[in-house]
């Protein structure tokens, strides 16, 4: 029992010190943020008095910075993140109007990139030379596609042309595909090439030549036993890349003109709307915290060498 | 092999042909890339205009090949600055004993728990979006990866029979840090930057197509495909020149990368 408690009590320890490094530096950032720290906060937009002393009194401006960096960490921890003085409403309840449309789309992704990239990387090793070769051209050629671009090119094709799928602002999840495939294309490339090695490697080890004897056919051989060997390097990179993901996902719902954290996120920025910029960026590395439990938990149910 | 071999040398000519484009533009196209002709908007491709035109007039072909600047320079600036952050920091850490490894390495993971994106995002609504705070921005989040690497390759060089020999010799810490190990570490570093140079051109093409990178009326190949986004539906050759310029750029750094980044990894298995 012990041999599973350490590792996860060290892991989440880990995870607390980088979100409290992700606060501290968001903390300091608002410091140093050119203008009084009152303004930062109410961004561009205009405030009586009464509203400007309420968030000195909130974040104990006028005390010293141990006091008001103590009284930022507490508001964090518990839940407070703070208002956005431009929507007029708590930074909470704008990301969280936003995300579910963000983790649809990001959820959809991850779901297409592992069932695409377990099919592709099952079909595709052989030893043959050129098999190899093309489908490493394929690989480089597709990472080198900029996502945005893709979204643009798939929207040119089938929606304007074949009419096929919603172009823009679908909440449907027919309007999901496009968006989807854009955001996974580069993703399936890489994490193809990752399980294929592994596939390639199982396939030489002893336990597939036992397989094979007992009569298992090449295809209940490599989905049932090769493929889960496969498994474990990979599932380490589709954890980076559901964090990568975040980052992609605000692009592509502004391709597409999705509702979404992306969208809150770039008009924040353009309004220079702080609370609302560090509550996304806060947000991001919390959900990179918790794929990297899941992924250090998975590994585990994966491979029970890991347990250790 | 002879496949490979070609791949390389058509990777180190594109390249060659993007570095002529940046810095001489006016020797690959005689026409002006800002010159609206608002009688000739969105033509289709011809021999007049090899790209066609844009929504203004613009020829497409004079503003794919003076955008190749301001495109690599984020990309190419990002990308330099990452590296020598993460040649000071990796260095930083593997020489920083025990509690400067680990402070190093807990700030390092801070970094790397915010997307590189987000961190422009960040940078923008701090200091106003721009050319600079996109590069910074890509820079800060691309400094873990080198970081680490750089990391690895001190301490792995650190136990090597010549700095022994250099100790030997009476020489001081830091010259050895500095004759010895650094150099030597520099080369694989040198091959992950180039390959994370795909990678940076394409986040900073994505910062410019949402108007965090350099302001219009900038040739830029990201901002060029923004300006095309609302004409997708009628014309598909302001979307697809400037994207494909992209795609080329990113597969010949990419592929110049890992070729050195093998050629590297040969010579350390020696």
């Amino acid at each position: 029992m012990t041999g599973i408690v350490k590792p996860v009590v060290l892991r989440l320890a880990a995870s607390v010190v980088v979100l409290w490094g992700a606060a501290t530096a968001t903390f300091f950032l608002l410091q140093a943020t050119p203008g009084r720290t009152v303004d930062v906060l109410l961004a561009r937009t205009q405030a009586g008095p009464e509203v400007r002393a309420q968030i000195v009194a909130d974040y104990r401006l006028d005390d010293s910075l141990p006091t008001q960096y103590l009284t930022y960490l507490e508001r964090l921890v518990t839940g407070d993140f703070g208002s956005s003085y431009v929507l007029r409403r708590p930074v909470v309840d704008a990301i969280g109007g936003q995300l579910p449309y963000s983790l649809q789309l990001i959820a959809a992704t991850l779901v297409l990139t592992v069932i695409a990239s377990a099919l592709l990387a099952v079909v595709s090793a052989n030893r043959r030379r050129w098999v190899q070769s093309s489908f490493d051209a394929i690989e480089s050629l597709v990472v080198a596609v900029p996502p945005f671009w893709l979204g643009l090119v798939l929207m040119g094709v089938f929606s304007f042309t074949l009419r096929w799928l919603p172009a823009i602002g679908a909440t449907s999840p027919l309007g999901l595909v496009l968006p989807a495939v854009a955001l996974a294309a580069a993703p399936i490339a890489v994490l193809t090439r990752v399980l294929r090695e592994g596939v390639l490697h199982a396939l030489t080890e002893p336990f597939a030549l036992t397989a094979r004897s007992r009569g298992l056919s090449e295809v209940a051989l490599r989905t049932r036993h090769v493929l889960r060997h496969a498994a474990l390097p990979a599932t380490a990179l589709l954890g980076w890349i559901a964090g990568s993901l975040i980052g992609g996902a605000v692009i592509i719902e502004i391709v597409f003109a999705r509702p979404g954290v992306g969208r809150l996120m770039l008009s924040a920025v353009q309004n220079k709307d702080m609370p609302v910029v560090t509550g996304v960026v806060l947000l991001a590395a919390a959900v990179f915290v918790v794929v990297t439990i899941l992924v250090d938990l998975a590994s585990r149910v994966i491979d029970p060498r890991v347990r250790g | 092999m002879i496949v490979r071999r070609l791949g390389l040398v058509l990777a180190v000519v594109v390249l060659a042909v993007l570095v002529l484009a940046a810095a001489f533009p006016s020797l690959l196209t005689g026409a002006d890339p800002n010159a609206a002709d608002l009688l000739a908007t969105l033509r289709p491709p011809s021999g007049d205009h090899w790209f066609g035109t844009d929504q203004n007039g613009r020829d497409m072909f004079a503003r794919v090949v003076y955008g190749t600047r301001a495109s690599l320079l984020i990309g190419v600036g990002a990308a330099t600055l990452a590296l020598v952050g993460g040649v000071l920091v990796g260095t930083l850490a593997a020489q920083g004993g025990r509690v400067g490894d680990q402070v190093v390495s807990r700030l390092l993971d801070v970094v790397l728990s915010v997307p590189g994106l987000l961190l422009v995002f960040l940078a923008a609504a701090v200091f106003g979006a721009g050319g600079g705070t996109a590069a910074i921005g890509l820079a800060i989040g691309a400094v873990p990866g080198f970081a680490r690497v750089v990391r690895a390759e001190v301490m792995r060089i650190r136990g090597s029979h010549y700095v022994e020999a250099a100790y030997g010799f009476g020489a001081t810490r830091l010259s050895v840090v500095l004759r010895h190990v650094v150099p030597n570490a520099v080369g694989p570093v040198f091959a992950l930057a180039m390959v994370s140079l795909g990678a940076m051109i394409v986040a900073s093409s994505s910062l410019s197509f949402v108007g965090l990178g350099p302001q219009p009326p900038t040739a830029e190949w990201g901002a060029m495909l923004a300006g095309a986004r609302d004409f997708v539906s009628i014309a598909w050759w302001p979307t697809v020149f400037p994207g494909a310029a992209i795609t080329l750029t990113v597969l010949a750094a990419t592929v110049v990368g890992t070729r050195l980044q093998r050629a590297f990894d040969r010579k350390e298995a020696r």
